[in-house]
């Protein structure tokens, strides 16, 4: 095993926080179960990963393994890359051919090889018929760089792919063309939409998100519900406006459902319009060309925080159908000009 | 366009009722909480109040409810949607109630970052409708109790409770105080 392997899998065990340890040496699968045994977990982390490591030498870890372990570190930490969504399509009147796993990750391998000579490309199935890629990118004259590499993950019964932001964008073309050869598709369009949580992608893309739980609040209509907080209030306390409350209350169900919302932490919009004033003779107004502006709304829990603004009395009810479209179109990043 | 006046009704025997007017209803909830919690604590056991908690005026004309004694107008500094729908509700209010029986009160306006309506904004609105305003920050557990305090004191005195000091009285106590501060703006 080479010094540059040996540091990467060194950096890569690193990465790993202690208490996830175990679980992901075990996912692995390198290791042997006696291997293991002989390793001290109690100690400090800089022994523990050398340990690692020699036996890692001992087993003759290839590049191949060490870029699995780096996906199963990927797959436990998705969260900490941001991921873009890519919808591919056939051509109209194509047949559909069936999907043969073996055959897309050869021809995937082939196609990247033969534009760069040096790519490393690893494969880890996961469960819904998801296949997790690993690339790292290198060139005709260099080895691949095993720092910066790019996730995608294909959900191969679906049109959708979630690539991870790649530093080095300009591999981009090649990889989109890639995926849409190996998996017999015609075009690859990049969506508007971006997140960490590659769950709530999934579920906003596969519109998974508006399924209603069985919990026991679907079933209370909403009047019964209203008249639960009153009862707990101090009769001295007069809600004057009650039914624009319940008004609100309903709208914002309507609107948003039950059921949790998908996870976003941006809204971006682009606007190229032209500068609307009720004042007469405004300077702005004047202008000929359109006005360009740029808002983002920010959130721990972007959607959330939108269903939450009537109730708490912070916008009107309705909200902007800008901002409640995100999940039906499938979109956070939004242009608007003028008609 | 229904309009509140101050004297369209008889008083109630011992009772007297806030009308607390802002767009964040769980902050109107927190101050009323607070306002019953002092008025528990205090002396005059006699005297009991409710409080209306309204978005916006007008307020639903089918309701019976008894005469209200003092309007609170509540601005979160940080959203210039409930400073709009201040401006909106305070043309539903009589002239007359603004002798004393107004008054408005600015939350949010301890985090300066967050502010989207300056404080001077809100100043003008008070001194526009000569009326008293009070700031105060709920979250911050130490300022609810002597803000509810006052509310309640106000209260009693506009309710006419107080022997000898009118709403009018203390509004002129009141303003006294604060111009030399209003003159510095």
């Amino acid at each position: 095993m080479d010094e540059t392997l040996a540091e990467f899998i060194k950096r890569t065990i690193m990465k790993i926080p202690i208490t996830e340890m175990m679980s992901i040496l075990k996912a692995w699968d390198f290791l042997s179960e006696k291997q293991l045994q002989t390793v001290n977990f109690r100690q400090r982390k800089e022994s523990l990963v050398q340990d690692l490591v020699l036996l890692c030498e001992e087993r003759r870890a290839s590049i191949h393994d060490a870029a699995l372990l780096d996906i199963i570190y990927t797959q436990f930490h998705r969260h900490q890359k941001v991921w873009d969504v890519f919808q591919m399509s056939k051509e109209p009147g194509e047949d559909i051919d069936l999907f043969d796993m073996e055959q897309f990750k050869s021809s995937f391998v082939k196609i990247l090889q033969r534009a760069l000579k040096n790519v490393t490309v690893s494969f880890r199935d996961a469960e819904e018929n998801a296949i997790w890629i690993r690339i790292a990118w290198g060139t005709q004259y260099r080895k691949p760089n095993q720092y910066k590499p790019v996730y995608v993950v294909y959900y191969s019964q679906t049109p959708y792919a979630f690539t991870s932001s790649c530093p080095l964008k300009s591999n981009m073309p090649l990889l989109g063309q890639a995926l849409t050869v190996a998996s017999n598709h015609h075009k690859i369009v990049k969506m508007d939409l971006r997140s960490r949580y590659l769950d709530s992608l999934k579920a906003i893309v596969f519109k998974q998100y508006n399924r209603t739980f069985e919990t026991h609040n679907s079933t209370v209509p909403l009047q019964d519900r209203t008249l639960e907080l009153d009862i707990h209030m101090d009769s001295r306390i007069i809600h004057e406006n009650r039914i624009e409350k319940e008004r609100v209350q309903r709208v914002t169900q309507e609107t948003f459902g039950d059921y949790p919302q998908p996870r976003l932490e941006f809204a971006q919009y682009k606007l190229e319009t032209k500068f609307r004033s009720d004042l007469n003779g405004d300077i702005l107004a004047e202008r000929k060309e359109p006005l360009r502006c740029l808002i983002k709304f920010s959130s721990p829990h972007l959607l959330e925080a939108l269903k939450a603004l009537a109730p708490a009395g912070i916008a009107d009810a309705p909200l902007s159908p800008l901002l409640t479209c995100i999940p039906n179109k499938g979109m956070n990043y939004f242009k608007i000009r003028d008609k | 366009m229904s309009v509140l006046r101050p004297l369209d009704k008889q008083p109630g025997l011992n009772t007297a009722t806030i009308l607390l007017v802002g767009t964040e209803d769980a902050l109107l909830q927190q101050l009323a909480d607070s306002m019953l919690k002092e008025d528990c604590a205090s002396e005059l056991k006699v005297f009991s109040f409710f409080s209306h908690l309204a978005r916006s005026l007008p307020l639903p004309s089918n309701v019976n409810r008894p005469r209200i004694d003092l309007i609170m107008f509540v601005v979160n500094l940080h959203s210039k949607y409930s400073l709009r729908n201040v401006e909106e509700s305070l043309r539903h209010v009589d002239a007359t109630f603004f002798l004393g029986k107004v008054g408005f009160l600015a939350t949010g306006a301890g985090r300066e970052s967050h502010c989207s309506v300056h404080r001077s904004t809100v100043v003008r609105l008070a001194r526009t409708y000569r009326s008293p305003l009070l700031f105060c920050d709920p979250e911050v557990d130490g300022f609810r109790a002597p803000v509810a305090q006052r509310l309640v004191r106000m209260l009693q005195i506009c309710a006419g409770h107080v022997p000898g000091v009118s709403a009018l009285n203390l509004l002129s106590l009141l303003r006294s105080s604060e111009n030399p501060t209003l003159e510095d703006l």
